[in-house]
């Protein structure tokens, strides 16, 4: 399937192997990628804050963009960062609301013959992994199971929050998403306090602080709850999680060495991409826990021999 | 809506018990009740109580979602006992039981009684939660545009039930935060044209480094409110105004870290974190930015040592803002009033789904300010609901 792609801010800047992976994974999915390169940054939420017209106003025309891809066979927007896909949602909620208010946004995109048409379909990569590909094919196309490996699931609020603009439905219920993609590449779900909390890393420079004992706090309480590693679709909880970790670890003053994946990349080993293409070698916290660097296989425990790999099983009741 | 012809079922419930006074842990108690199940959670911990152990606290005095006395979380999510139907709750277990706890982020009185003395009251007082009307009062009544007071009725539906401050998740690890009711509260007054102190207030909650700018931005406050107040969003019209209309540069950074990240925007196109960083603290050259990147080296090095951002990226600009977004950035920029829809007050169009849902429905829109658009179709305040 062809996706009208915005790759983000971050993934371009501070964690090119976020960009890296999910270019290396795609087309082992089937995934073609159409680059939104004209795009400009989602806002975050901080532009919103400052002016809600101008963030309209910008994610409209990366829409309007999206669109384009969309009338030359692109199925859907797809985007890999939670921060992304709830500031996007957040501007498409409001453009789509009320007619009188799109068709204003819209005279501002005159000029360039952008129009924003109400009603785009724009995903987050998790979501289309569990809607568009299916957890059935996602299974299918695993190569190296991660059989003993437990995650612990990592969401950022941004793409569980508000319920009713996420569209979290019982058809949909996209706040468990991470679990069962995790189940579907045969790891083990880690259930602990903060899968579903804030990282705090929007107030990184106000709060430096309290910012940092969340993510502290949070990847605490993985360890205690045994996980190997945590996996994110959120590049912005990342940067808290992973590069300010050995930060983190002295605000709440123990020793948490614990490995943070972004989503594309749990999925690419999984898939049979080498540690190595996924920029695993990029982190600061090092996973080792999760990969044995000598054989560069997946491994909760240590090196496993092809019959271990291949008679896997899935754990990780709910 | 629930359905209210299905018969009676049982339904049990664990209660999270707790004595304080006792000297002993806290513990779990399982009753299983019988009601139908459109009745409320509330209604099901007063049957246990009624048939099993009268020891149970619980305090209520409406039962309809009105006093605001009844906050619990139910399966983890805090909201109003009285206000949550037993089928959903049920729904909404892990494993079958519907679990009731007291609320968080305030000490516990006994079982699911909570002190909202020591932190809900404590904190609304914080933001003098009154009127200070100008001196000499007008002769006769205030006259208000109608937007203006349209424009706080979002928080004015607040009952004080403390359910946003429970799962606050900066609160969690900052008990000094001034918290979302509070602040909501706080807007509810600076929203107030007949308010004298507005700048005063705005500046006394930029400068409280436990204050506006210290909101992680986490929707948690407005998924547990059961009134569609939607703190957050209250919060940041506070920032919005703080910073744009006041031009408050506060000590904790929020107003430079708004202003270059909106700068970063206008000259990349992308964010670029480390401007990002530096802008925030007011510049490269400023003393704090020194300070926060003294400590951050070792990340930033290491992330260097790791490739994750090469020189080039941390330093240079790889990425300039297409001409289109310049020119949008000086269109919007350049209005003479902003131009915002709040979800709360317009509604929705009419053929969209959550406009049957007063109260879900109408939680919407992140720092809108309140310019509501007087002729959006179903334009009617829903505030009062
Ligand atoms: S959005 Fe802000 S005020 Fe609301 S719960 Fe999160 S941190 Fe607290
Ligand atoms: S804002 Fe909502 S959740 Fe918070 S105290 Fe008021 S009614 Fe309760
Ligand atoms: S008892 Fe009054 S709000 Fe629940």
């Amino acid at each position: 399937m062809k996706v009208a792609y915005w790759p983000g801010c971050v993934s371009r800047g501070f964690t090119p192997e976020l960009h890296g992976s999910v270019a290396a994974v795609a087309p082992l999915l089937g995934i073609e990628l159409v680059e939104l390169d004209r795009a400009c940054c989602t806002g975050a939420g901080v532009l919103a804050e400052h002016s809600q017209e101008l963030a309209d106003t910008l994610n409209g025309r990366t829409f309007a963009l999206a669109q384009k891809e969309m009338a030359n066979g692109a199925e859907l927007m797809m985007n890999i960062c939670s921060t992304c896909q709830g500031a996007q949602s957040e501007s498409q909620e409001r453009l789509d609301a009320n007619a009188e208010y799109r068709a204003h946004v819209n005279e501002t995109l005159a000029p360039e013959g952008l129009t924003y048409e109400k009603g785009i379909s724009n995903k987050n990569f998790l979501w289309l992994l569990v809607e568009e590909i299916g957890l059935e094919k996602l299974s299918s196309l695993v190569e190296r199971p991660l059989t003993d490996l437990k995650v612990g699931p990592f969401y950022g609020c941004y793409i569980v929050r508000p319920a009713d603009r996420i569209q979290i439905t019982d058809e949909r219920p996209r706040d468990t998403y991470l679990a069962l993609v995790i189940e579907a590449l045969g790891g083990t779900v880690i259930e602990y306090a903060g899968s579903h909390k804030c990282c705090g890393f929007p107030i990184i420079t106000m709060n430096t602080d309290a910012s940092l004992k969340q993510a502290g706090m949070h990847l605490g309480d993985a360890a205690d709850a045994d996980a190997d590693c945590l996996v994110t679709p959120c590049p912005l909880c990342h940067l808290n999680l992973d590069l300010q970790q050995p930060l983190a670890e002295k605000v709440v003053g123990r020793p948490l060495e614990m490995p943070v994946l972004h989503l594309p990349q749990l999925v690419g080993l999984a898939l049979g991409l080498s540690p190595k293409e996924l920029g695993l070698a990029r982190h600061v916290v090092k996973p080792t826990s999760v990969i044995d660097w000598t054989t560069t296989v997946v491994a909760g425990v240590g090196a496993q021999d092809e019959e271990t790999v291949t008679g896997s099983s899935v754990a990780g009741e709910k | 809506m629930a359905d209210t012809r299905k018969p009676a079922q049982d339904f049990t419930l664990r209660i999270r018990r707790y004595d304080p006074e006792s000297g002993e842990a806290p513990y779990w108690d399982e009753h299983t009740i019988n009601l139908e199940p459109h009745r409320s959670v509330l209604e099901g911990i007063l049957q246990a109580r009624g048939r099993f152990d009268g020891s149970i606290g619980i305090r209520c005095s409406c039962k309809a979602a009105i006093c605001g006395s009844c906050g619990v979380r139910v399966n983890g999510q805090a909201g109003l006992a009285c206000h949550t139907h037993l089928d959903a709750a049920l729904k909404s277990s892990r494993d079958g039981v519907i679990e009731v706890e007291p609320m968080g982020n305030m000490p516990i009185i006994k079982d699911l009684v909570v002190d909202m003395d020591a932190v809900h009251w404590k904190k609304i007082r914080r933001v003098t939660p009154w009127l200070l009307a100008q001196d000499p009062l007008p002769e006769r009544e205030h006259i208000v545009p109608r937007e203006a007071m349209v424009d706080v009725t979002q928080s004015m539906a607040c009952i004080q039930c403390g359910a946003c401050v429970s799962d606050c998740l900066s609160m969690e690890v900052d008990p000094l935060f001034v918290g979302p009711a509070a602040l909501a509260k706080a807007y509810r007054f600076v929203g107030d044209p007949r308010d004298s102190q507005q700048f005063e207030r705005l500046k006394d909650l930029a400068e409280d480094p436990h204050g506006m700018y210290d909101c992680t931005h986490c929707f948690k406050c407005i998924e547990a409110c059961p009134k569609g107040v939607a703190p957050m969003n209250q919060i940041m019209r506070l920032r919005r105004r703080a910073g744009g209309d006041h031009h408050i540069e506060d000590r904790n950074n929020g107003f430079n870290h708004e202003h270059a990240f909106v700068k970063n925007i206008r000259r990349n196109g992308l964010l670029h974190e480390n401007d990002l960083l530096t802008d925030s603290f007011g510049g490269k050259a400023s003393p704090k930015a020194a300070m926060f990147l003294a400590k951050s080296l070792p990340v930033i090095t290491r992330a260097l040592l790791r490739r994750k951002a090469t020189l080039k990226v941390a330093l240079g600009h790889p990425h300039k803002a297409p001409k289109d977004v310049k020119r949008i950035f000086d269109v919007v920029e350049g209005r003479p009033e902003r131009y915002d829809l709040n979800l709360y007050i317009t509604g929705y169009d009419e053929e969209q789904s959550g406009a049957e849902e007063p109260n879900v429905g109408a939680i919407a829109g992140g720092g809108e300010d309140g310019q509501a658009i007087p002729s959006a179709p179903g334009a009617s305040p829903k505030g009062a609901s």
